[in-house]
Order: structure tokens, then sequence, then C-alpha cells
């Protein structure tokens, strides 16, 4: 077990080293300097040279590659070219909502889809299956920012039980924070539990058919207890690897549903800072995002190991 | 447990399975019937398709939803066509076990090999996971797996092919039950394997005054293991009787023809294996006759009319065959 979280590890550094390299390439090295960008073509030379000294983009490129990196190991990200106060608060402002919002859209995706996919797994072809699968059908087909707005229509216009928009924070504890939190969550899980289902309820019918469920009914387990104990470990692998792509475009991807909701997310930071030019922002974000991806990935990797005896030894 | 030796474990009477193929429904199985009394082994032996391995889970009770079972199976005299899945779950792997064709498959790869011998103990003995386990170490012990105390909590994955289906042995006796089904238990195994599984599943049947139905395509497998046999043909039983009784004097031409067709050693170089011509008849539209008219040498109109009755050829021996005076009189058998 230790060796194989040793080898994900090492793979881990790597990609997030690889990762870094480039995201510093794209943004800082490519043509086009950032304090011309910042003070627009009919600035003086003399003013864009006294601003490339002050951002320091006058230093060889290995130095301030090797400058950001020590930053990142201290937590030091530089300062906003735009509003001059630490990028690593203005990304910390934002991650307070950006990442409960993936937590608790997540939470609800697999609540649903799990649900869904083992029912209809059990009642394959029966009338329940074929309803539920429709309903995902329509899941799937839905945009949602659309059904974010429905949803805003009906909760927030005619129940007036929540609010169409804004974030409240978590200062006053965490039922308002959530409450701001749940219309936007809910948007999110919608399509995604659809697709997740999907995948479970194919998982699972795959498994059924494996002959260890036979021998497992053999025993004298019942349906129900084969699908508990045999099937659903065995069908966790393909819908873990979906779970994870999902929470990594939670993560990255909500920039519409931020804009429907107004919520000061992830995406909505970097957007900004791309329309502003404020290119360190924009590289500790997509860096950010990276690491995210990257982390996910490798927990879904160590979770596969503790799913499946077989794959400790296989060396993956 | 509670039979006396007298009256069959096993009675299944008139046995037929209709089941929905993506061809349309099909006969699959047709009046098939025997018993077994405590300790009798009984062997089906056929050609894949010929309905011996749809009659073992039907005697398990499951066959797919969709299959239409008719006739009688009593266990102990109680009927089990027609019992809820609940109730048949409390005799499934405690009075009657299956041992499968795949070892490799048989065994959930997420469990460990303990865990999975320990199921069925724990599901109709109610004794403690304590219990289950120590119980799985000694029934692993018992059908040779080496190491046992040691290798219980390892994973099906870790195991060979032999000494899983060791361990789908072990998992199958675990409740001392009544009857034995055994489906093609060492076909998928190595040859040198398969002679210690065999051996050790005779040994198990004898020890333990079980009732044992070996299925195999392999007629030499049947002549050493079992004491009756069926010869299983487009789904119904063309061939039945003593193994020794049949072996010496095969009735059905299609016995003698699947006896015909086994490889020899010591043949000339370049013999060509004999075979029986022609294909296996689709079960979704088997012949109104006998099932083997189409590939019989010594076929009459009137074969192909109804299906022949069986007709007792010794003591305990019929054959289903209109043709029985010509057919018993060629010499095929041991000794041939």
């Amino acid at each position: 077990m230790s060796v194989f979280v040793l080898r994900r590890i090492l793979t881990l550094v790597a990609t997030l080293f690889a990762a870094s390299l480039i995201i510093f390439l794209v943004l800082d090295a490519l043509p086009g300097n950032a304090a011309q960008m910042l003070m627009g073509a009919d600035a003086s030379p003399d003013a864009v040279r006294a601003l490339t000294v002050k951002l320091g983009l006058d230093q060889p490129l290995a130095y301030r590659y090797l400058l950001w990196i020590k930053g990142m190991a201290v937590g030091d990200l530089g300062n906003s070219y735009v509003y001059g106060t630490p990028v690593a608060g203005l990304i910390a402002e934002r991650l307070v909502l950006t990442i409960p919002l993936a937590i608790m859209s997540m939470l609800i995706t697999v609540v649903l889809a799990l649900s869904a996919g083992i029912y209809t797994a059990a009642n394959h072809n029966r009338i329940g299956d074929v309803g539920v699968m429709s309903l995902t059908q329509i899941g799937i087909a839905l945009p949602n920012f659309w059904f974010a707005i429905l949803l805003i229509l009906l909760f927030a216009v005619k129940l007036q039980w929540l609010s169409a928009g804004g974030f409240a924070g978590w200062d006053d504890g965490i039922w308002p924070g959530v409450k701001s939190l749940l219309l936007p969550a809910i948007s999110l899980a919608v399509v995604q539990a659809a697709i997740l289902a999907r995948v479970t309820r194919s998982a699972v019918l795959e498994v059924l058919r494996e002959d260890f469920v036979r021998t497992a009914r053999a025993k004298g387990l019942g349906k129900r207890e084969v699908l508990w104990r045999h099937v659903l470990r065995n069908a966790m692998i393909p819908v873990m690897t979906v779970m994870g792509l999902q929470f990594a475009n939670l993560l990255a991807g909500t920039i519409v549903i931020e804009n429907v909701f107004y919520l000061p997310g992830l995406g909505r930071l970097i957007f900004q800072s791309i329309a502003n030019r404020d290119l360190i922002v924009v590289r500790n974000c997509v860096m950010l995002l990276a690491a995210m991806v990257v982390i996910v990935n490798f927990v879904v990797d160590v979770l596969y190991a503790f799913i499946d005896p077989r794959i400790k030894v296989a060396n993956l | 447990m509670n039979s006396s030796t007298g009256t069959p474990v096993i009675e299944v009477r008139d046995l037929g399975i209709r089941l929905n193929t993506s061809r349309g429904p099909a006969q699959a199985v047709r009046g098939v019937s025997f018993a077994l009394k405590r300790g009798e082994t009984l062997g089906l032996v056929g050609e894949s398709g010929c309905g011996k391995s749809i009659t073992a889970l039907a005697l398990m009770g499951l066959l797919p939803d969709s299959a239409v079972v008719s006739g009688s199976i009593r266990l102990d005299g109680s009927e089990l066509i027609g019992l809820s899945d609940t109730s048949y779950c409390k005799l499934r792997g405690n009075r009657i076990s299956m041992i499968f064709q795949e070892p490799m498959t048989a065994l959930n790869p997420m469990h460990t090999i303990g865990r999975q011998v320990a199921e069925p103990l724990r599901r109709h003995t109610g004794c403690s996971t304590a219990e289950a386990r120590k119980q799985a170490i000694s029934l692993l012990d018992r059908v040779g797996l080496p190491d046992a105390a040691k290798r219980v909590d390892a994973y099906p994955h870790q195991f060979s092919g032999g000494q899983r289906q060791r361990i789908t042995i072990a998992m199958a006796l675990a409740c001392q039950p009544d009857v034995l089904i055994a489906d093609e238990p060492t076909t998928a195994l190595d040859v040198t394997i398969q002679g210690q599984i065999l051996d050790l599943i005779a040994d198990l049947v004898e020890e333990r005054g079980m009732s044992m139905i070996l299925i195999s395509h392999d007629l030499g497998v049947i002549a050493e293991n079992v004491q009756r046999m069926m010869v299983m043909y487009g789904g119904t039983v063309v061939e039945s009787g003593e193994t020794n009784a049949v072996f010496t004097r095969m009735g059905h031409p299609y016995t003698q023809g699947l006896f015909r067709a086994r490889p020899r050693l010591g043949a000339p170089k370049g013999t060509r294996l004999t075979t029986i011509a022609g294909t296996v008849p689709e079960l979704a539209d088997l012949p109104a006759g006998c099932t083997f008219a189409d590939r019989c040498g010594i076929v009459e109109p009137r074969c192909r009319a109804a299906l022949p009755a069986v007709v007792e050829v010794g003591r305990s021996h019929g054959v289903r065959c209109l043709r029985t005076d010509v057919s018993m009189t060629a010499p095929i058998g041991a000794g041939t």
C-alpha cells in the first residue's frame, strides 16, 4: 500500500512541476509585456519601463520562475498588478465560496446519482428503470444556467424561500452560507447527477452479469444482499472515475453558474483577471486549478486501491 | 441429515424448462426425471447446449425470471418448483450447493477468500464472525489449500485456478449440504489439476455422505466418478443407467457416437478423430420427434413423428430410442 501511495505522490509532484512550467511559459514568456498591456498602447516608454522594473519583469526568465516557485512554497504569491493586494488573499476569498459549493454540489450529485443508478439497475427494464432513465436523459439535455433561472423563479421569486443570488459568507454561521449556495449547488448537480446515474446503472448492470454474482446467489444470498454486498463495490471503479472528473469540473468550471447567482467564486476571479490583464492572478489561479485537478485524481487513485485489492499489486 | 437411506434426497420428475431466448421461446429441457438417494452420485453428460447446466440451475432455483419450469423437483419430499425466492435462499448453499465451472470468475475479487467461505455459514447457521472464520479455515484446510490459516485473508487473485476451485469447493461444502451439484468443475483447469480436484470432490462426497450430481462433457470423467449417469441431447435424456451398465453396452446411437468420438492413446499416427455428422439442433427449433434424428445413422421415418419413449434395455438402464433392436446389437462400450 505505502509503495503504491509513494509512487502516486511522486507522479503527483512531477505533474505539478510540469504544469507550473507550462503555465509560467505560456503566461510570462510569450510575446507581449505585461506592463505595456496594463498601461495601454499610448503610455510613455519611460513609464512602461518603470513599471516593468517595479513588477520585476526585467529579471531573467529562470529567476522569475524560481521566484514564483519559492513564493508558492512559502505562500507569498506576489501582489495583484491591478489591485496591489496580495494574490493569495484574493484567491483565499474566492476559495471559501468555491470549495464549499463544489462539495455541496458533489454531495447532491452523489446522493441523486447513486440512488437512481442502483435503483434502475436493480429494476432493469421495468417501468421504474425506463422512467428514471428518461428523467436522466432530460437532465443531460438541460443547460444548467437555464435550470438555475427556473430554480430562482420558483424558490426565490415565487416562494421566496431562498435569495436569488449573492453569497452570505460564513461570518454569521454555517446556515446562511449553505442557504445562499443551495440553489447554485442544485443547478450544478442536476446535469452531473444525470450523467453519473447512467454511469452507475451500466456499471452495476455489468457486474450483475458476473459469475461471482451467481456464486453469491448459490450460497443463499437474496438478490438485495448480493447487490449491496457483492455488486456495488465492484461497480464503484468506473463510478469513482467519473466522480473525480466531475469534482474537478466543479472546482474550475462553474463560471456560468457563478454569474447567474452573482457569486464571487474562483471562476469569476479568473475571468475578471483575464479581462484586466492581471496576469499574476491568472497564473496563480490556473496553477491552483491544475493542482486541485491533480490532487483530486490522486485521491481517486488511492481510493481505487482501497476498493479493489488487485490494484495494489498491479503497480498502476 | 434426516432422510433414511431408502427414500431419495432429491427427486426430479418430468422436469421441463422453457427459456425465452433472443430467437424466441425454446424448450431447453423436456421430461428429465431422476432420483438420488443419500450418498448416491449421478453424472450428466452431453455437449454444450444439451440442457445439462440449465437442469442444474433449475435445481438451484437460479434460472432467469423469464424461464418457465414445469414438472416436479422434490428435496426430501418437499416441492421446490414454485418456491418463493426467500424460501429458496434458505436451501441454497445450505442443503443444496453448487460448484461452478470457472473458478477464475466465480469468486468476488473484492472480498477475502475467508469472508467468502464464511458467508454461507454466517447466512445459514447464524454463527459469529469469529466462529465462521474458524470454520472457514478448517474447511480450506480440508480442501487442501496450503497454509489455510495464513492465507484466509488473501484475495482470490492471489491464488491459482486449481486453488481457487478448492476455495469454491470449501464454500459449497461449508454448510454440509445434502446435495452437491458440480457443473464441469474441472473443465477450466489444467489436466494435471483435474484429477486432483475430482479426487477431492469424490473423497468429500464419500466422507460427508452427500449426494452429488456431476455435470461434464467428458465421458472419461463420468466413467470414473459417478455410480449412475444420464446422457442428455437436445434437452432430453437419451440414455440413463448405472455407469457400468451403460459403458458396457451403450444403447443410444448418440451415446455410441460420443464414445466413438473420444480421442484414443496409441492410435496410429494420422488417424482422424471420429465425429458425429451434423450439428447440435437449435433449442428454439427442435425437431418434433427424436432430437437426434437428423444426425442418427439408423434413423427411420417413425423416429421423426414423436419423441420416442424410454425403452428398458437392462436393469435400470433406459434408452430413449425406437431402434434399440438394432442399436443394442452394435458392440459399442468398454472393452471394444
